[in-house]
């Protein structure tokens, strides 16, 4: 591994560039290195990892049974990774990805290191930029003390801290139950784990049952689960929360059906699973679907993981929700085929070299959908149904605003809806509202989500100062533009 | 907000301050984490309705940590690596004109 830590070190062009550290990304790299591909791994945290393997090489949590033996496999293929000839940009941000106008078919990446900007081109593109967590949407999720369960994850293992005070875990999938486990291993007060999964799920996800029994997924979560359920206060079937308190958290308010109590706490951390990131491959203009049974928008891939743009390819979580280990197949994937495209590779070597990662993937995706049907967070979680409630966080956008505004006003998207309330144009871009809004919409105007569609994006797809874009060379295009 | 677990590896201690108050963290932390360790509650007000806000997802989306460093506006402090004498302060409501003049 070359590391890149001044962005004038970076090549002005490579075979292939990765976008994102985690299992994906550092598989595709390390693999198209191997290949004999020119790469470059661009990520924006200071260490490999991405955020399920955090931190795995600087970690300064000691005692390894804490975070769990599946987080240190992250090390793994961080090390590989590192034996690897690719290079790797720590602290860089893709903030553009758009065709190159001076070399038919290939693309050209804005990009941020340093408080320094430049634009390099590439042939080939693998974008794996991951997962974030499914917003959710309650009164009071914007006072400071209440956060999302992946932040007091992250804070644990890159940071080593936990926190200080009365803990409630709330929401729902297998990451909330994880997590409650590594926070009281770490020494945390968890005062309750209020879980929300709709009672009803459990006959949908019924059908997807023998799958998952025959799952890779089936000993960890069962073990998870019970570990969680034997030490802590468990409750189940909760239908509504509200976070309390003055300019700080200082309770939760737990609806269960028709009974309703007040927690008391010092921090509430919210989970509802994770969904892909979308904002690069959207604004480099890789088409959406709407998957119904992960509820979400996922970028359309084939077989091989490559977008609707020819040379972009979405390799982990970004393309649809399979986890970490399956991620890592993804991005092997997705580098044989950016091989054979490049002609390294010819198609059959690319298949025989893929098949075993192929036929593992399909084993790791086993047990997905149960997983998918069982965790579908409640429609009351994500529309939320107090008028009250803050959807868009930057632009302080409430619930009733966005109804209103589809009802009375007829918006019927959430790019019109953009216009009439700036949600979404918050520094955030929508990232934190962007599927609350479309669901709010689709649920006042009797349509779907898939009907509604998303935000429109585009570049910068991260903030980026007027400064940095004004010390950019100027193309001789660029010059010939304003000259006269 | 936030504690150091019992067990924490060993690193260098950075001085930094919040608001003009001096404060200390491990090296290797990046600004949001070394706030929340030092039980930091807010790191900025809103431009809307100037309501105080926290790190809310510590990777980079939300754009909750957003603080003033060294004199530099809308910083995202969940990706800023905390720096010996580092002048960190909270951003309140949106970045001013002239913050970083110098």
């Amino acid at each position: 591994m070359i590391a890149i830590d001044d962005i004038s070190a970076l090549s002005s062009h490579y075979d292939l560039v990765v976008v994102g550290a985690g299992p994906a990304g550092l598989s595709a790299a390390a693999r198209a290195a191997d290949l004999g591909l020119s790469v470059l791994l661009a990520d924006e945290n200071p260490a490999p990892g991405g955020q399920i393997y955090r931190a795995v090489t600087t970690t300064p949590v000691v005692q390894r049974d804490i975070l769990g033996e599946d987080y240190w496999l992250g090390a793994g293929i961080a090390a590989r990774f590192e034996r690897s000839v690719a290079s790797y940009a720590a602290r860089c941000t893709v903030w553009a990805l758009g065709p190159d106008e001076t070399s038919p078919g290939a693309f050209e990446l804005g990009l941020s290191l340093g408080s320094k900007a430049r634009m390099i081109s590439a042939a080939q593109v693998i974008l794996a930029t991951g997962a974030q967590e499914r917003p959710f949407p309650i009164p009071g999720w914007t006072l400071p003390g209440v956060m999302t369960a992946g932040a007091a994850q992250i804070a644990l293992k890159s940071a080593g801290i936990v926190p200080a005070g009365r803990t409630a875990i709330a929401g729902c999938g297998p990451l909330l139950y994880l997590l409650a486990g590594q926070l009281a291993a770490a020494g945390t007060e968890i005062v309750a784990v209020l879980d929300t999964t709709p009672r009803a799920n459990w006959a949908k996800a019924l059908a997807a049952l023998p799958d998952f029994l025959r799952s890779p997924y089936l000993a960890k979560g069962l073990k998870l689960m019970a570990k969680a359920r034997r030490s802590l206060r468990f409750v189940s079937g909760v239908t509504g929360l509200a976070a309390q308190g003055d300019r700080q958290l200082s309770g939760v308010r737990i609806v269960r059906g028709s009974t309703a109590e007040t927690l008391a706490c010092d921090t509430l951390l919210l989970h509802q699973g994770v969904i892909p990131s979308v904002n690069l491959a959207s604004a480099a203009g890789c088409a959406l679907d709407f998957d119904e049974t992960q509820h979400a928008f996922v970028p359309r891939v084939d077989a091989w993981f490559a977008s609707s743009v020819g040379g972009i390819a979405i390799a982990g979580d970004g393309a649809g929700i399979g986890g970490a280990e399956s991620a890592a197949l993804r991005g092997e994937i997705a580098a044989f085929d950016a091989a054979r495209k490049l002609g390294r590779l010819s198609e059959a070597e690319r298949d025989r070299q893929a098949a075993p990662f192929q036929a593992e993937l399909t084993r790791r995706l086993r047990g997905r959908r149960f997983l998918d049907l069982l965790y579908k967070p409640a429609a009351q979680f994500l529309a939320p149904p107090a008028d009250e409630t803050i959807v868009c966080r930057c632009e302080e956008v409430t619930a009733g605003q966005v109804r209103d505004a589809a009802s009375r006003l007829g918006v019927t998207g959430p790019n019109q809806m953009k216009a009439f309330l700036r949600c979404g144009m918050g520094p955030c871009q929508g990232r934190l509202c962007g599927p609350t809004v479309v669901e709010l919409i689709a649920q006042t105007r009797g349509t779907t989500p898939a009907e509604t569609g998303y935000y429109r994006l585009r570049p910068p797809v991260k903030p980026v100062t007027l400064a940095e874009l004004a010390a950019l060379p100027p193309t001789d295009e660029a010059t010939k533009a304003v000259v006269r | 907000m936030f504690r150091p677990m019992r067990e924490r590896a060993a690193s260098a201690t950075l001085a930094f301050s919040f608001d003009g108050q001096p404060l200390t963290g491990r090296a290797g932390d990046t600004v949001a984490a070394a706030l929340l360790a030092n039980g930091i509650v807010a790191c900025r007000e809103t431009p809307v309705s100037g309501s105080p806000r926290a790190p809310y997802c510590l990777m980079g989306v939300c754009f909750e940590c957003l603080v003033v460093i060294d004199g530099v506006g809308n910083r995202q402090g969940c990706l800023v690596p905390l720096a010996e004498g580092m002048r960190i302060e909270t951003q309140h409501g949106r970045r001013q004109f002239g913050e970083d003049a110098a």
